[in-house]
């Protein structure tokens, strides 16, 4: 993985510095609370429900054994010994107190860590597939790239205070796992006709209050044009995006407003005037980096001791859905799931974060990676050390073989801990975890995905859920607002509403009732997914509706 | 009074007056939540009766608005001529409109920028692309609500001076003109990304 030289320790530590003076200026009032927002924001730092809340960057989703052990020592020093890792493969601690955020800041820089970026209206986290690297699929692996606009993006000074958000995506795999639709540019990298690689560039996606999938500005842009290009992007963004209305202030609604054709002829004209200049690609910091991402010393010729657990049903469910295929033969991909029932999903104790530290060094070359869905995975592991590893996993309830199941909700924190939220989110997953806990009957309803987000805001990332809940406020009462269809990936779509809220003692049989729907309609093994595209929402509704007097 | 102008790095006297527009009262019609004059953005834009207002010194180096200087251009060209013209624009104001090339741009001996809230961005990205497009060559300065916090990335986008908000120290923002020492990204005032100034491993 990428490591520091002394360039980047600089900026970070600098960056400490920094932020400690604006928050000392704040605290004797030389800031007022609208001035040092934009600043808190830019640092991760967000005042929420009960004590500030603070985000640390993870640059797509990937960590070493050293960093997630620091990362439990600060959840034991400063906050309440836990963690939540967030859809956008970030780990957020929900109680610092602010006075504490310096030093805090200053332990993330000793493992070359921080919080740049986390929120605000900057150019955020670059995100990326989680089994980049190490998956069959993959054309290109996107971390180079995504390590390069790190880079870039941090502290741009010209994208410091843009009107909103902006969220950047790379995928390199034919099946897109990065969601690159659904950003603010995503970049789907390719190889063309001559084996050269090229990106395919996607503009004005995201969810939140209206979710719309991205348009593709450019077909086949030269990898080394990303930066300049990007630059042109967001240059017009933040020129012409709107500043009045913050729900109106994404890209997505520039690009819809002016249309895809009238916002690329802006971006073009910008560009030609930065195109072939000095933040244009090389080849040698391409490779530079490159080198930063080799691969570990694998074994070869390696002993599959698979077969002889083939009879234990917990094993295999969990190698089933726990386990991703790998490019090097002998090793697989292991997603330790962070959705237990009655656990908030995406949270981890110091003491699971240290554990998995230690399977990090004993099993996968002392790193792991963060996904979207919320969980952690160890990337490059042994077949032949698999079951020892299944078993280690159940002792720290993160061998739940829930993965790709209804069970492994995507949830935002909702009104338990954020101060935006309409309704919980936590405890509408848990109820739902509860009601189907028999792993036989999940694992025979098969791949259904079901997010949560407890506002407009989307962090649950719900209208690509294939079942999509959000929490509503009606007349200071939370309701539950139901989609189906969503989906993600390449054929990526937002779900459809059924109808009326729910309240949410009604949601565990709402979601009951939409399976036995399923269970009942369904052809041969026809995935749930498919089977709501093929006979539309009506029937679900009609269900839904008839029984549960609302 | 103590000057608050920033010039490059220090502080110095500012041998330059503001115009500012008059202030008239205009009643901001509402009409179904929304306010009529907004445009696109939102933001209202100097009326012609504030530009017709507009007194223009008979001496001395002033920087006129925009719309003002467009509309008085012929009488000015003398003084221009002279050195003696700047103009300032808003944020949401664009420059293309009034002015068509890189020769009339360099006419002026600065250009200012006024942001009117401390969280408005755009004021980068203006600068930069009056550097980057029209290749201004002279002082680019940022007014209105600046703060220290701004300073940095403003000298990288191109400012070359900056006037602090009146209730704040310009001693103390000037420190901030050092927050980073090596940049990763190429901008204005550092062309090239670190890995092409540095060596790195």
């Amino acid at each position: 993985m990428y490591k520091y030289d002394d360039i980047d320790q600089t900026i970070v530590d600098e960056r400490v510095a920094q932020y400690e003076d604006q928050l000392n200026r704040y605290l004797k009032k030389q800031l007022t609370d609208e001035e040092f927002r934009p600043l808190r924001l830019q640092n991760g730092l967000y005042i929420q429900r009960h004590a500030p809340m603070l985000r640390i960057a993870i640059p797509y989703g990937l960590l070493s054994s050293t960093q997630l052990r620091k990362l439990a020592e600060i959840a034991d020093k400063y906050d309440r010994g836990y963690g939540h890792f967030s859809t956008r493969q970030n780990l957020q601690l929900n109680w610092p107190k602010l006075e504490d955020t310096p030093n805090i800041l200053r332990e993330l820089a000793s493992v070359q860590m921080h919080a740049i970026q986390t929120s605000g209206n900057c150019v955020r986290n670059i995100t990326t597939d989680q089994f980049s690297g190490i998956t069959p699929d993959e054309i290109i692996d996107p971390r180079h790239i995504a390590e390069i606009l790190r880079q870039w993006s941090t502290f741009h000074p010209e994208f410091a205070l843009l009107p909103r958000k902006f969220k950047i995506a790379v995928t390199g795999s034919r099946k897109d796992r990065a969601l690159v639709q659904a950003h603010d540019i995503g970049l789907e990298f390719f190889l063309d006709e001559t084996n050269k690689i090229v990106v395919k560039v996607w503009v004005g996606g995201g969810l939140g209050r209206t979710p719309i999938l991205g348009s593709v500005i450019n077909e086949k842009l030269e990898w080394q044009h990303i930066l300049t290009y990007c630059e042109a992007i967001l240059r017009v963004y933040n020129l012409y995006g709107r500043r009045d209305n913050s729900f109106k202030a994404r890209i997505k609604i520039l690009v819809k407003a002016l249309g895809i054709d009238k916002f690329k002829a802006l971006v073009e004209e910008e560009w030609q005037y930065i195109k072939d200049g000095p933040n244009t690609i090389t080849e040698a910091e391409l490779s530079r980096i490159k080198a930063f991402f080799t691969e570990p010393a694998y074994k070869t010729n390696l002993d599959s001791n698979l077969e002889s657990h083939q009879n234990e049903k917990a094993f295999t469910q969990w190698l089933t859905r726990c386990t991703h295929a790998h490019k090097k033969q002998g090793y697989r991909a292991v997603t330790l799931s962070l959705k237990p029932t009655y656990t908030a999903p995406g949270d981890a104790s110091s003491d699971q974060m240290r554990a998995v530290a230690d399977m990090a060094d004993d099993y996968s070359f002392g790193e792991l990676r963060v996904s979207h869905e919320q969980n952690l995975i160890l990337a490059d592991v042994q077949e032949d050390k698999l079951y020892e590893l299944w078993q280690k996993a159940k002792t720290l309830s993160l061998a739940t073989p829930n993965v790709g199941l209804l069970t492994d909700i995507i949830c935002c924190p909702g009104g338990d801990f954020c101060s935006l939220a309409n309704a919980k989110s936590i405890p509408i997953a848990e109820s739902i975890q509860a009601v189907f806990d028999d792993m036989d009957y999940l694992h025979d309803i098969g791949d259904i995905n079901l997010n949560i987000s407890g506002c407009m805001n989307a962090c649950g990332h719900h209208h690509v859920g294939h079942i999509g809940i959000l929490g509503v406020d009606k007349n200071d009462t939370e309701w539950y607002q139901v989609t189906l269809g969503g989906n993600q990936g390449n054929f990526a779509s937002i779900g459809k509403v059924i109808g009326p809220s729910f309240s949410a003692e009604q949601m565990p049989a709402v979601i009951r009732k939409i399976i036995d729907v399923y269970i009942s309609v369904r052809q041969d093994d026809e995935a749930f997914i498919d089977c709501v595209h093929r006979v539309g929402i009506e029937p679900f509704k009609n269900t839904i509706y008839q029984e549960t007097a609302h | 009074m103590a000057t608050q102008l920033i010039q490059i790095d220090k502080i110095q006297d500012d041998d330059w007056v503001i115009i500012d527009l008059p202030v008239i009262e205009v009643e901001i019609k509402k009409q179904a939540g929304k306010v009529v004059q907004f445009k696109l953005t939102g933001e209202a834009y100097p009326t012609s009766e504030q530009i017709e207002k507009t007194v223009i010194p008979a001496s001395g180096n002033i920087i006129l608005p925009l719309q003002v200087y467009a509309k008085n251009k012929a009488r000015l060209a003398e003084r221009l001529n002279k050195g003696e013209i700047g103009i300032w624009l808003l944020t949401h104001e664009e420059i293309e409109k009034y002015i068509a090339s890189e020769e009339e741009i360099n006419q002026f001996s600065i250009i200012a920028i006024k942001t009117e809230k401390f969280a408005d961005g755009r004021i980068f990205s203006i600068a930069a692309r009056i550097r980057n497009k029209f290749r201004f060559t002279h002082d680019l300065r940022a007014i209105g609500d600046v703060l220290k916090d701004q300073l940095y990335f403003l000298k990288r986008v191109g400012f070359s001076s900056y006037v602090i908000r009146e209730d704040r120290n310009a001693d103390e923002a000037l420190e901030a003109l050092y927050d980073f020492s090596d940049p990763y990204q190429g901008a204005f005032d550092l062309k090239e990304p670190v890995w092409r100034r540095k060596k790195r491993k």
